[in-house]
Formats: structure tokens, C-alpha cells, sequence
């Protein structure tokens, strides 16, 4: 296993059987300070179980895990049934695992756009309130570690944008190391260092450049993912003006979405020239 | 000043129920209420235990109970029954084995109704005592697992995932619920328990705004129950045990009714359309 000074969580091959029934076998991956890697699959193909791996939530059966000690690490999972018996309010609930002062709650909800929501009762939130809420409380405090399932769920389009700008946004800023799970291919994929293709093991893993090309990527996503990755990897290079009247033509629908490209693709500059 | 039987009734009581109130609102909000009826009815098990081999009452019901609880984990882990299947095993199977004891050890008599409805009048200094040391004891541990198991009751994936320790807090939650009904066995009876410890956690629900503060206020409608039913119970001459619980159940129904609220006077204020609407229909 290669684990560097920077690497924040390595998995060596590693799978988790439970019931006779392996949910997920030979996944190779790690995390390191400042990168986000992305985890797509289809549903069952061991997206979340990977990064409860990751987490230590969930123990391997098989292969090697290697976690910093004592890294700060927050998580956004997948599912939380709310208690109702408990009055929990938003405040209370962003300190929930490490006591956080107000004025970083204030920071963190304005981040989420959820200002107005820190003394409403958990329970009263909708689906998406609760979602930013989630993404608020794990952003709190700058985690060196960052595990997000499905961090958008329920989000509104906008939102869903500004949330994922958000994310891009605290790596840049904090530096920490990000694990994503996602199904919104288009919007996430630009924002990814490393993509890593889920199907009950790994079936292809790099660049999203690299990845788009995979045809196993091909074949388990089919050809319209496949090309939305590919146009994300034209428009970084700007090369073919074609790209820049397909972008254009597509950006009528998602205007938005090409300004974080832009951003993303300063970024990826800025990078370069360190 | 504990010469009185009555004194000492009310300084035990109220102990108990202080103590009982934060572990009482870990039970509501953990869907625990039948895991407590299970505790409770062991702990029949737990004095016949202790009158067979001759020993104290109170630790042998403690590690019956606590006993029952490592079972209980032990059985949901290897076992395809679902909690609520594998609790009515465990609460009926361990009373129904108390009981049989009991029958076989025809050299003793017991009082089965002082522990099925508790004997807080004959209360003694030690029983004081053990309420309020062992009751100190419980709030500090419960104080020290307070955020690992707060936040595995909101989320144990996220608890385990941001380096708490809640399998640790939960095991620890459980000696203490042993402990707490090895206590509370003497002063509301084996089947009264888990009503001193829920009641008083649902009443204070609807006055609260966070755990800790509806921890509080458990304890002290838990207190305010156990002096009541107790006044109640030296006046109209009935049970001490089940008084303590229908003072604690009226605290709850009062809890249920209308409050004078100024909540909606102040968005009547804010949305004057909205109520000359709903008027003029």
C-alpha cells in the first residue's frame, strides 16, 4: 500500500462480505490532503460501503485500511432518520460530535445559505434544508477529512450548483481531503481529481478525462454519461471551437453550470503555475 | 431528621427520580421503553437469585439485569429475530424463571407484591444511601458518555465516522439502566419502573429545545411526581408506587393541554390576512 505523508485514508483491496454476499471486493483507493476523489456506480455497486470503509464505520473482511490518526473527519451520510421524540435545533445539532461556538455555526450556515434555519427544530426541516444543514455541520470546524454521500439529495437545481461550487470552494480553501459519492455525473466530475468506477468492485479509476474514455465506463454508464465526461474534458482544453458551439448550445439550459467550469478551469491553472 | 418513614420515603423517591430522568429521555429517544419492561421484569429473576444463594438484593439484581442486556446484544447480532421478538423472549423468559425459583424455594416467603409495586414506605437510611451514591455515580458516568452516546442516538455512523466511541457509550448506557432499575426495584415495584423512567422524559418533551434541557426538566417532573404521589398516597390511604405514577401521568396529560400560548398571538400579529381569512370563511 502507498501511503505517503499526505495520504489522509488508503484502502489496499479490500471488500466487505456480510451474509455470504460480497457487496464489494478489490477496491484499491486513497485520499490524499487537497483531493477530491469521486466514487460513481450504479445502485448496489458499493459506492457507500467503500466510504464506510474509508470511514472505519465498516470493518473490511478482506485487504489492507490505513487511516491518519487522529484526523478531523466529518461525514455527510447517506440516510438520517430524525428522531422525533428528541428537540434537537440546528445549533445544537452542527455541535453535535465537536462543540462548535456560534460564531463558526453563523459562518458555516451563511456558507449553506441557512442562516435563517439556526434555531429552527431539525424535524421541521425539509428535505433539501436538511441536506445543506448536514453539509454545514460537516464543514464546521475544517475537517481534514471529508466523506460526503450523496451530500445534494433533495437539493433544488440552483442549489445543487452553489453546493458543489461550495464543496470545491473548502478544498481550495482548507485544503482538506474530499470523498464523494454522487450520482450527478455532469456537475461533479468537473470538480474531481479522481474518479473511481464502482460495480461490486472496481471496474475503471483515474482522471475523469481518462475515465470517459474507459469503455467498461462505457458500457456501465452508457454512452450519454460517457460523453457528458468527455465534453467536460473538451472544455477544459478549449481546443476545437465545435466544443465551444456544443457548449454554448447546451449551456442554454445550464447557465450556471458553466461558470463554476470556468472557475474550475482557473483552478486547474492556478495548480499548474504552483 | 430520617426518623420519620415518611422523610425517608420522599428524600429516596426523589433521589430516584432525579437520577432516573436523563437515562429516562436516552430511553424515549432510543425507542428503549421495551428494552426497560425487559430489565425490569429480570429483575424478579434477580431476587430469586439473591434470596437462593443468599445474597444482596439490589447488586444481585444489577448483574441479572446487566446480565440480560450483554444477552440481549449478544442475541441481536447472531440472532435473524427482530429486537421487539427477542425482548418479550428475554422480559417473559427471565420472569417466568424467577417465578418458578420462587415456587421451588418453599422455606422462603417472599412479598412478590412489594416487588412487583415497590415498598418505598419501608424504606431505610441505607437504601437512602445506595439511591443517592449509586444515583451520583450514574449522572458523572452518564455525564462523561454524554456526547458519544447523544450523538450515536442521532446518528451512530456519524459518530463512529467523527472518532467517538459509541459502542463503548451504549455498553456503558446499559450497566447503567441495570443499575438504575436494581435501585429503583425497592421504591416503585419491578412492574413500575419503566413508567418512572419514560413518563416523566415524555412530559418534559414538549417544554424543552434541546436534550440537555429536556434531560432537566424530566428530573424535576420526575421528582415532582414522586413527592405528590406520595402525599397523595399518606392522604387517600392508596399504594405508594402506583400514586408516584399517576401523579406522574397527570403531569402528562396537563402537559397535553392547551398551553396559554404566546406563540400565536405573536403570528396572529404577524399574519393579520391570514386570520381574517380563515374569520371571514
Amino acid at each position: 500500500m502507498n501511503v505517503g505523508k499526505n495520504t489522509l485514508v488508503a484502502i489496499d483491496n479490500a471488500g466487505l462480505c456480510i451474509s455470504n454476499k460480497w457487496l464489494v471486493r478489490g477496491v484499491t483507493m486513497s485520499v490524499s490532503t487537497g483531493e477530491i476523489v469521486t466514487l460513481v456506480g450504479p445502485n448496489g455497486s458499493g459506492k457507500s460501503t467503500t466510504a464506510k470503509i474509508a470511514l472505519g464505520v465498516m470493518v473490511p473482511s478482506e485487504g489492507d485500511l490505513y487511516r491518519r490518526e487522529n484526523a478531523r473527519v466529518s461525514y455527510v451520510p447517506q440516510k438520517l432518520p430524525i428522531n422525533w421524540t428528541m428537540p434537537l435545533r440546528v445549533d445544537r445539532f452542527i455541535s453535535l460530535t465537536r462543540v462548535v461556538d456560534k460564531k463558526e455555526i453563523k459562518r458555516v450556515l451563511s456558507l449553506t445559505e441557512t442562516e435563517h434555519l439556526y434555531d429552527a427544530e431539525v424535524r421541521t426541516l425539509s428535505g433539501g434544508e436538511f441536506q445543506r444543514i448536514l453539509l454545514a455541520r460537516a464543514i464546521a470546524h475544517s475537517p481534514q477529512l471529508l466523506v460526503l454521500d450523496e451530500p445534494v439529495q433533495g437539493v433544488d437545481f440552483n442549489g445543487e450548483i452553489a453546493l458543489y461550487k461550495l464543496i470545491e470552494k473548502i478544498r481550495s480553501e482548507i485544503n482538506c481531503g474530499i470523498i464523494l459519492v454522487s450520482h450527478d455525473l455532469h456537475v461533479v466530475m468537473s470538480s474531481t481529481d479522481r474518479v473511481i468506477c464502482l460495480n461490486g468492485h472496481v471496474c475503471c479509476s483515474g482522471t475523469p478525462a481518462k475515465v470517459a474514455t474507459d469503455p467498461a465506463f462505457r458500457t456501465l454508464f452508457g454512452d450519454r454519461a460517457a460523453d457528458e465526461l468527455a465534453f467536460y474534458k473538451h472544455q477544459h482544453q478549449r481546443e476545437h471551437p465545435s466544443d465551444q458551439l456544443l457548449k454554448n448550445g447546451i449551456n442554454d439550459g445550464y447557465g450556471a453550470s458553466s461558470q463554476i467550469n470556468k472557475k474550475i478551469t482557473r483552478h486547474i491553472k492556478g495548480k499548474q503555475n504552483v | 431528621m430520617f426518623d420519620d418513614f415518611f422523610t425517608r420515603a420522599v428524600v429516596g423517591g426523589v433521589g430516584l427520580a432525579l437520577f432516573a430522568g436523563p437515562l429516562g429521555c436516552f430511553i424515549v429517544w432510543r425507542r428503549l421503553a421495551y428494552f426497560g419492561d425487559t430489565l425490569a421484569h429480570s429483575a424478579l429473576l434477580g431476587v430469586a437469585m439473591a434470596l437462593l444463594l443468599d445474597m444482596n438484593i439490589t447488586l444481585t439484581v444489577f448483574i441479572i439485569s446487566v446480565v440480560v442486556s450483554m444477552l440481549l446484544i449478544l442475541l441481536q447480532r447472531k440472532s435473524v429475530l427482530t429486537s421487539d421478538a427477542l425482548l418479550g423472549l428475554l422480559a417473559h423468559g427471565t420472569l417466568a424463571i424467577g417465578l418458578v425459583f420462587l415456587a421451588f424455594m418453599t422455606w422462603v416467603r417472599v412479598d412478590l407484591m412489594g416487588f412487583l409495586f415497590g415498598d418505598i414506605l419501608a424504606i431505610t437510611v441505607e437504601d437512602i444511601a445506595v439511591i443517592w451514591f449509586g444515583g451520583i455515580t450514574v449522572v458523572i458516568i452518564l455525564s462523561v458518555i454524554w456526547k458519544s452516546l447523544l450523538a450515536s442516538t442521532v446518528s451512530y455512523e456519524i459518530a463512529v465516522a467523527e472518532g467517538l466511541k459509541p459502542d463503548l457509550a451504549n455498553l456503558v448506557f446499559m450497566v447503567l439502566m441495570a443499575g438504575i432499575i436494581a435501585i429503583a426495584m425497592k421504591i416503585v415495584g419491578v412492574l413500575l419502573i419503566t413508567a418512572l423512567l419514560i413518563i416523566p422524559a415524555a412530559t418534559s418533551r414538549k417544554f424543552s429545545v434541546s436534550p440537555e434541557i429536556m434531560a432537566v426538566i424530566a428530573s424535576i417532573f420526575g421528582a415532582a411526581s414522586v413527592w405528590l404521589g406520595l402525599e397523595g398516597s399518606l392522604k387517600w390511604d392508596t399504594p405508594a408506587g402506583p400514586s408516584i405514577v399517576v401523579a406522574a401521568l397527570a403531569f402528562f396529560i396537563i402537559s397535553l393541554l392547551p398551553l396559554p400560548k404566546f406563540k400565536r398571538q405573536e403570528n396572529e400579529k404577524h399574519n393579520p390576512s391570514s386570520a381574517s381569512e380563515v374569520s371571514n370563511q
